[in-house]
C-alpha cells in the first residue's frame, strides 16, 4: 500500500462525490495536542521522539479497522520527492512535506481519507479528506479516529478554552474545515472578486489549491471557516456546506447561461482548452491548470464526453512537479519537466480509459 | 526632480517611510521603483505567524507598565517568553495559555469574536467538564419536568443530578 501511494497518482478523493462538477473535495482536520509536551516547534530530538512513540502506541493498540488500515511513514525514512509526492496529494501540508526530521511522520490509511500527520504544527493533525461535497462525513470520521486515541493519549484541553493549539487562530475545537471547489462560470462573469469578498465577511476563507500562500490557478479555490472557538463542530461544518450549497447554486446558474446564451464561445474555449493539451511539445504547470479547468467545465457541460472528472482530478495531482519526476525516474530541469508535463497529459486525455482503473487493480 | 537610483528619468513614485520614529523619502523612477519594489514590500511582512504575532505583540505595548511587566513572564513548562510568541505567533506548550492569560484574551477575542469553547469534549480528558456539561443539561430538564408538573420524573432527575455533584467532589 505504501508503494502504492508513491507510484500512483490516484488517491480517494479523485474519484466522483455529490455535487462533484463543482465541489472536488471536502476535508476536515483536527488539530491536537498531548499534555505536558512543549508544542512541535519548541520540541528537541528526544522529546518528539517520545512523542512519537505514545502516538504510535495508542494506534497500534486499538483493532477498529480505521486505525487498522493505517500505515506508518517516518520521514527521516522518505526522500524529499516521496514527501513532496504526499504534500501534492494533498496529504500532508507544505510546511510539513519540507520537514525530514526523524520525529516528523504521517499515519495514513490505504486511499488516502484517513492521515494524522505528527508533529507538524501540532502533535496530531487528524485529517479526512472525501470526494465530493461531504464536509459532515468528514467531520464524523475524523471524529471517530479522534475518539480512539484520546482513550490511550492525554490530550491538552482547557475547560474554557478548549483543545490547546500551537497557534491561537486553531483554539477551541480545533477544527478547520475546507471545500475545494472549481468556479470558472463565476470566474468568467467577473464575479469572483465580488464573491472573496463577501466571502470574507462572513467568516470564512478563500485560497488557492495548496492553502495558506499557494495561488488560486486555473479557478480552483480552497473555502474554510476562520473561526474555530466559540462554535460547535457540527455548526462549523453546516455553515461551511451552507455558504458551499450557495456558491454552486450562483456556479450553476452561471453554467447554465454560458450554456444557452454563449454555447458557441465556451465550446470554442473547450475545444481550443483540448487542442493545447493534446499538441502541446511542452507546457508549464499554469499553463495545463488553466485549460484543465475549461475542460472541466466542458465536461460538466456535456461538450466532451468521453473524459471523466476523476481523470481530471487525477491530472491535476499527475501534472505536479514532484509526481512527473516519479513517472520519469529522475531529476528533472523546468524544460524536461514541461516536456514530461505535456507527454503526461496526452497520454492521459488520449488512452480513452482514465489511469484511475488500473490503479484500482 | 529625477530618480535617485538611475539619476535619469524623472522621479514619479515618491515613498515614504517610517525607522524609528524617523522620516525617509525616497523618489524613484517607475523603472527603479519595480526593481526595488520586491526589497521594498518584503511580501514575508505578511505571513500569517507575523501578521498573528504583531496582532498579540499590539495588546502587550501600548498598556505601558501592566503590559510590560507581563510581557516579562516565562511559561514555567516551555520557557517560553511573550517576546518569542509574539515573533512567531505560535505558543510554546498548553501552559502557555494560563501563563499569558492576560495577554491572550483580547487576541482571541479578535480572531474568533469569543473566548469561551462551547464544542467538543474530550470523553476521557474532559473529566469533571464533561460531568458539569451534563449536569447543566439534566438541570434544564428539572425545570421542564417541574413545568410540566412531572413531579415522579422531577425527583428522579434531582437525585442524579445530586450523584452527579457528589462526583464532582
Amino acid at each position: 500500500m505504501k508503494k502504492d501511494l508513491f507510484n500512483n497518482t490516484y488517491v480517494g478523493w479523485m474519484e466522483q462525490g455529490p455535487e462533484s462538477n463543482i465541489v472536488i473535495s471536502s476535508r476536515v482536520r483536527l488539530a491536537r495536542n498531548l499534555q505536558n509536551m512543549p508544542f512541535p516547534q519548541r520540541l528537541h530530538e528526544k522529546t518528539g521522539l517520545e512523542i512519537i512513540n505514545l502516538i504510535k502506541k495508542a494506534w497500534q493498540a486499538d483493532d477498529k479497522f480505521l486505525l487498522k488500515d493505517m500505515d506508518w511513514l517516518g520521514f527521516d525514512q522518505l526522500s524529499e520527492l516521496d514527501r513532496t509526492i504526499l504534500m501534492e496529494k494533498h496529504l500532508v501540508s507544505p510546511g510539513h512535506a519540507q520537514s525530514s526530521k526523524s520525529y516528523n511522520g504521517l499515519l495514513v490509511n490505504h486511499d488516502g481519507s484517513i492521515s494524522i500527520m505528527i508533529n507538524e504544527e501540532d502533535h496530531l493533525r487528524i485529517q479526512c479528506l472525501l470526494p465530493g461535497l461531504q464536509v459532515q462525513e468528514c467531520l464524523q470520521q475524523a471524529n471517530e479516529v479522534d475518539d480512539i486515541l484520546e482513550e490511550r493519549l492525554d490530550i491538552a484541553f482547557d475547560e474554557q478554552r478548549g483543545y490547546l493549539t500551537s497557534c491561537p487562530t486553531n483554539v477551541g475545537t480545533g477544527m478547520r474545515a475546507s471545500v475545494m471547489l472549481h468556479l470558472p462560470a463565476i470566474a468568467i462573469t467577473g464575479q469572483l472578486n465580488q464573491l472573496v469578498h463577501h466571502i470574507n465577511q462572513l467568516g470564512m476563507i478563500v485560497r488557492g489549491i495548496y492553502g495558506e500562500g499557494s495561488e488560486a490557478t486555473g479557478n480552483f479555490f480552497q473555502l474554510s471557516n476562520q473561526i474555530t472557538l466559540g462554535q460547535m463542530e457540527h455548526d462549523i461544518g453546516s455553515n461551511l456546506v451552507a455558504m458551499t450549497r450557495q456558491i454552486v447554486q450562483q456556479e450553476q446558474i452561471l453554467r447554465d447561461n454560458l450554456n444557452r446564451h454563449m454555447r458557441i464561445q465556451i465550446e470554442d474555449r473547450v475545444g481550443r482548452a483540448y487542442g493545447v493539451l493534446t499538441n502541446a511539445r511542452m507546457i508549464t504547470s499554469n499553463e495545463a491548470l488553466t485549460h484543465l479547468s475549461d475542460l472541466r467545465l466542458g465536461v460538466d457541460l456535456g461538450i466532451i464526453e468521453d473524459i471523466s472528472l476523476s481523470v481530471l482530478n487525477e491530472l491535476m495531482v499527475a501534472i505536479r512537479p514532484a509526481h512527473l519526476q516519479r513517472i520519469a525516474g529522475s531529476q528533472m530541469d523546468a524544460l524536461s519537466r514541461d516536456v514530461n508535463r505535456a507527454k503526461v497529459i496526452k497520454e492521459i486525455l488520449q488512452s480513452g480509459h482514465n489511469s484511475v482503473q488500473t490503479a484500482d487493480e | 526632480m529625477n530618480c535617485e537610483e538611475c539619476n535619469q528619468r524623472p522621479a514619479t513614485i515618491h515613498l515614504t517611510q517610517m525607522f524609528n520614529g524617523k522620516k525617509e523619502e525616497t523618489h524613484l523612477c517607475e523603472h527603479c521603483a519595480a526593481k526595488k519594489g520586491a526589497m521594498l514590500f518584503n511580501t514575508d511582512e505578511f505571513s500569517i505567524p507575523n501578521l498573528l504575532g504583531s496582532f498579540l505583540g499590539y495588546q502587550v505595548n501600548p498598556s505601558g507598565a501592566k503590559g510590560a511587566q507581563t510581557a516579562a513572564n516565562i511559561c514555567s513548562s516551555c520557557g517560553s517568553c511573550f517576546a518569542d510568541i509574539t515573533k512567531t505567533g505560535k505558543l510554546g506548550c498548553a501552559d502557555c495559555y494560563n501563563t499569558f492569560v492576560q495577554e491572550l484574551e483580547p487576541t482571541l477575542r479578535r480572531i474568533h469574536g469569543n473566548s469561551q469553547h462551547i464544542g467538543k469534549i474530550p470523553a476521557r480528558g474532559g473529566g469533571k467538564v464533561l460531568i458539569k456539561k451534563q449536569i447543566e443539561k439534566l438541570k434544564e430538564q428539572l425545570q421542564e419536568a417541574v413545568g410540566g408538573e412531572k413531579y415522579e420524573l422531577a425527583a428522579e432527575i434531582r437525585d442524579s443530578i445530586k450523584n452527579m455533584e457528589k462526583e464532582l467532589g
